[in-house]
């Protein structure tokens, strides 16, 4: 394995360690760097020892615990003293072997800690990506299309806010974990949906899908017991599946209806479709797992015609019952007029224009494709018109003008 | 950051705000008094009372001064132009932002009002205005 490749797979382990040793964030990515830094020198020529990981925590804590020294004989600070105190102890007392002191637990602080809601969700995610992800900063300002020295305020501001507050670094108790752990789901749906949205001029831009996954992963590793976080997990991993189906070659979106079902990337859905049963048998459901659900049905229909609309449209139900926002509806009255026909379809998002959900571009394109099944053309066109003026998104643009050029 | 083992204590302000303009309804403010009593209660058996204010008279009993050359003006008026204005303040004892948090919960139903949960600076004042400093890290 490169050092790349461990510096992936394991920064954010070393550096969620290393904050519990050092109780300070920056002390610690620095610390983490530094032992990188040795890595990337002596590994080529010594040879990776057997648990990089191990290795890269131990190197970062003795060399934290150097610098703490060398700082404090230079100015004395009282602060210093009393933390290499603290660390050194721990060193010491516990002289355990280097792979007990990754305790599991340590990324798990991290993720709670970085998604706390304290803490604004752009910062959130920033840091997530940054702690956890191991990105550089102006990767993620690239990724999210903002300029290199505001994301970088925006982390600084962060970690200051997290020292200041003393904002705590721990798992939250059982009580709390409900609401705690809906930050945390946020974003990393939110990381994917940031990468699942970008097509066309995505080039430049970070997999932010893949470590979306990859975060997601790791949260229900270590929550085996949270359905949802299983859920997240599952949904994901069916998203992702379609995605060399959803880009056409010239870049443009290609809808569920029209996907080659035989780009789906097999692996991935039976993988998901596998989590999204061990949810059913738990029997714990909760707005994820039924989205999951939703596109599990989705993954095993060869075609849209042959898609089982009615157990989509009971999910859709479920789903609603847990959050009655208007996006699900929306998608509920989609799932409807598959069931019951595209008027019935048309009369259920209708009464949603007054939700405020007029503002939203599927809404209108979503009338615009029942329209144009009814055969009402011109209201359908109308419609197009509406929802192209709603999106920014290149892409979507380019879908819906695609759709209306079609529609004579 | 603190990982919740060590007993040393973050004093927190819990400020309290309101809109002067739309004041607490008439029979609702036995209710608020007898919570905000009752909070004050558990505050001190925690031990995590410090000291609590509640301010004089709304924004208008504000007045502000500031330096301007070797002289100071004196001006009427609170200091931000804002709906809601500050209205009285706990300072507490708290393990950390989520210890403090919790209080705040409390605060909150008792007064009816949103709660505004800042940290006091625990150290030196050099660092404090180093941190303050623009561009400061």
């Amino acid at each position: 394995m490169t050092v790349e490749a461990v510096f992936r797979r394991e920064y954010g382990r070393c550096v969620a360690t290393l904050i519990r040793f050092l109780g300070d964030i920056d002390a610690a990515e620095e610390a983490v760097q530094d032992a990188f830094t040795v890595a990337i020198a002596r590994w080529p020529s010594e040879g990776q020892p057997p648990n990089p990981g191990a290795w890269i925590v131990t190197t970062a804590r003795n060399r934290a615990i150097d610098r703490l020294r060398r700082e404090s004989i230079r100015d004395e600070r009282h602060a210093q003293a009393h933390l290499l105190y603290g660390a050194d102890a721990q060193a010491t007392d516990h002289n355990a072997p280097a792979q007990e002191e990754t305790v599991p637990d340590d990324r798990l602080r991290l993720i709670f800690t970085c998604c706390h809601p304290a803490l604004n969700q752009p910062a959130q995610v920033a840091l997530t990506l940054r702690l956890l992800g191991g990105l550089e900063t102006p990767e993620i300002a690239r990724a999210f299309f903002v300029p290199e020295a505001t994301m970088a305020q925006r982390i600084v501001r962060a970690k200051r806010k997290i020292r200041d507050t003393r904002l705590p670094y721990r798992v939250p108790a059982e009580a709390e974990l409900p609401a705690r752990l809906q930050p945390v789901l946020s974003v990393l749906y939110l990381i994917f949906n940031e990468g699942y949205a970008a097509t066309a001029d995505s080039l430049m831009r970070l997999d932010l899908c893949a470590e979306a996954i990859r975060l997601a992963r790791v949260l229900a590793e270590l929550m085996p017991d949270e359905p949802e976080a299983q859920g997240l997990l599952a949904l994901l991993l069916l998203l992702h599946a379609r995605s060399a189906a959803r880009v056409a070659d010239d870049g443009s979106l290609v809808r569920l209806a029209e996907q080659d079902r035989q780009l789906w990337d097999r692996n991935l859905i039976a993988e998901g479709q596998a989590i999204v049963r061990a949810c059913v048998q738990r029997g714990r459901p909760g707005p994820y797992q039924i989205q999951a659900a939703i596109n599990a049905v989705h993954s095993v229909a060869p075609s849209i015609e042959k898609t089982d609309w009615h157990a989509i449209l009971t999910l859709y139900d479920q789903l609603y019952a847990l959050t009655p926002t208007p996006v699900v509806a929306l998608n509920r009255a989609v799932a409807l007029a598959e069931v019951r026909g595209p008027a019935a379809g048309l009369s259920a998002v209708d009464e949603l224009r007054s939700s405020g959900l007029d503002k939203y571009y599927l809404f209108h394109a979503s009338r615009a494709a029942l329209l144009r099944r009814l055969g009402r053309t011109t209201e359908a066109d109308a419609a197009y018109a509406t929802a192209r003026s709603l999106t920014a998104n290149p892409v979507e643009q380019a879908f819906l003008d695609a759709q209306r050029a079609t529609l004579n | 950051m603190t990982n919740g083992s060590v007993i040393d204590m973050t004093q927190y302000m819990l400020a309290l705000y309101r809109d002067y303009a739309a004041p607490i309804p008439p029979e609702r403010t036995e209710q608020v008094w007898a919570g905000v009593n009752a909070l004050g209660d558990k505050l001190a058996d925690a031990g995590a009372f410090v000291f609590k204010g509640g301010l004089n008279g709304g924004p208008d009993s504000a007045t502000v001064v500031r330096q301007s050359g070797g002289d100071f003006v004196i001006t009427d008026g609170p200091y931000a132009e804002t709906k809601e204005h500050l209205a009285g303040f706990w300072i507490i004892n708290a393990a950390d932002l989520d210890a403090a948090l919790e209080w705040a919960k409390l605060a909150a139903a008792a007064e009816l009002r949103p709660i505004e949960v800042r940290p006091l600076f625990d150290g030196d004042l050099d660092d404090a205005i180093r941190a303050s400093a623009p561009g400061a890290q």
